[in-house]
């Protein structure tokens, strides 16, 4: 079936299974590598994208259900210019990774996190990212990286396409 | 993991999921959040040959006083639910237990139609549905029923619906100001409960009070509640939490463990609601 969505701020028509799942479509018609799949089981939070301002787990997401969606993955972050975007700028000053494996999806979520609370407290960061796993454990750099990226205000919270991030 | 092959048809109203039910049979499920059905699908525990996207039907999503109850819309994302300010007001209990649920990634995608058709015996809101008597609005070739849910939830991933209906509402009292608890035991912040007590105070007079994770499908505990109706106190009513209960033995925990803890979560959940206790926090919690 033919599906179309926005993704990065590009108009996207493509051709897909209906079983196709939309860490798939990203990755393997889109080249979007970016977003990994780790568990493949909506647990580790690897394979987290931005559909129409939430974060979701795009290995339990049909592509057909991003049918007209705005998709914002890892790579539509930083501005045109390379720059990066705050909370890619916090991850690299803060340390906020070891193998990385986890990384994309973390700093997905952790935009969504402070897109619902642009002044979280260490606490809240935590629980904001339940839902994303570093199995080298290096959740305290994570940590501090968000709460670095909540520095630069209420733009850590927000993705450069013109959509708005809720929560 | 890749789900078996299967036609995809998306509607835009009950009118035509009903239809499309009615025309693919048996062999079509229903697609909202898919975050309980994909799951499945992915493991091939569950393969059927069309799935109807039920997710563009805009009616679906709602949460609004009418009468006496709070009627929700099946298609509700937990992250709606919680976020609800008149959820929050009329029934606080929903809108805090849409907030245990998973993650946040998982709650901008569940629904609770979802969660309440696919019947875990391990899920949170079927069980504070269960504590507050809702009403499960049924939509099928012969028009709509409503099932008290007391009645909906069969066995294991069984319920009372009927080939070619779907959920698309449900009901609850509206509880305002009485008191409400939910004390989930859970190893990690974002898993499904060892087990759960959710407890209601209702409109009418009486305690509503359900389990989670207590055998093979979320329980009323009707040995506490009529108890509480005979004027017991709450650590003598709590005491028998687990009677009548069947709890499974797994990795997590063994089923004496999980009657220990139905009685602990009751007592605990009984004691917030009645304003005597502060409710559990993550950390207290993984504490007990």
């Amino acid at each position: 079936m033919q599906v179309s969505m926005t993704v990065n701020g590009q108009q996207r028509t493509d051709e897909v299974e209906p079983r196709m799942l939309l860490a798939h479509h990203l990755r393997d018609n889109l080249g979007l590598t970016a977003t990994n799949i780790g568990c493949d089981s909506t647990s580790c939070g690897a394979c987290t994208v931005i559909v129409d301002g939430l974060s979701v787990k795009s290995c339990t997401v049909l592509a057909l259900q991003a049918e007209g969606s705005q998709v914002t993955t890892l790579e539509g972050l930083a501005g045109e210019d390379g720059e990066l975007h705050p909370v890619q700028a916090a991850f690299q000053s803060e340390h906020g990774l070891q193998c990385g494996f986890c990384t994309s999806g973390m700093v997905m979520a952790s935009v969504g996190v402070l897109a619902a609370n642009p002044n979280p407290t260490d606490r809240e960061v935590r629980e904001g990212l339940e839902g994303n796993l570093c199995r080298c454990t290096g959740y305290h750099n994570i940590v501090q990286a968000v709460l670095k990226a909540a520095e630069a205000g209420p733009v850590a919270g927000q993705v450069p396409q013109s959509q708005e991030v809720s929560a | 993991m890749i789900p078996s092959p299967f036609d995809y048809v998306r509607v835009s109203s009950v009118d035509e999921a009903v239809a499309a039910l009615a025309e693919h049979g048996e062999d079509a499920k229903i697609l909202a959040g898919g975050h309980s059905l994909l799951p499945i699908m992915k493991l091939r525990l569950a393969i059927p040959s069309v799935l109807i996207d039920i997710s563009g039907i805009a009616d679906l999503n709602y949460v609004r006083v009418d009468g006496d109850q709070v009627a929700i819309g099946a298609g509700t994302r937990h992250h709606d639910l919680e976020n609800s300010d008149v959820a929050k007001a009329e029934v606080p209990l929903l809108p805090h237990v849409a907030s245990r649920v998973g993650d946040p990634q998982v709650r901008h995608r569940g629904t609770l139609g979802g969660t309440v058709a696919h019947c875990d015996p391990a899920s949170d809101l079927p069980t504070a549905l269960l504590a507050l008597g809702a009403d499960v609005v049924l939509a099928g070739p012969n028009g709509r029923r409503t099932v008290p849910i007391t009645e909906f939830f069969l066995g294991f991933f069984e319920t009372a619906m009927e080939e070619g209906e779907l959920i698309v509402e449900l009901r609850v009292p509206r509880t305002g100001d009485a008191g409400w608890a939910y004390e989930k035991f859970t190893r990690r912040e974002n898993d499904w409960p060892i087990v759960s007590a959710a407890v209601a105070h209702l409109p009418g007079g009486g305690v509503g009070v359900a389990l989670a994770n207590m055998g093979g499908v979320v329980l009323k505990a009707t040995a506490v509640e009529a108890a509480l109706a005979e004027g017991k106190s709450i650590e003598e009513a709590a005491a028998l939490a687990a009677e009548g209960t069947s709890p499974s033995s797994d990795m997590h925990a063994d089923a004496e463990y999980r009657s220990h803890l139905a009685r602990l979560l009751t007592r605990r959940a009984l004691a917030v609601a009645a304003g005597e206790a502060e409710a559990s926090t993550a950390e207290s919690t993984a504490a007990a």
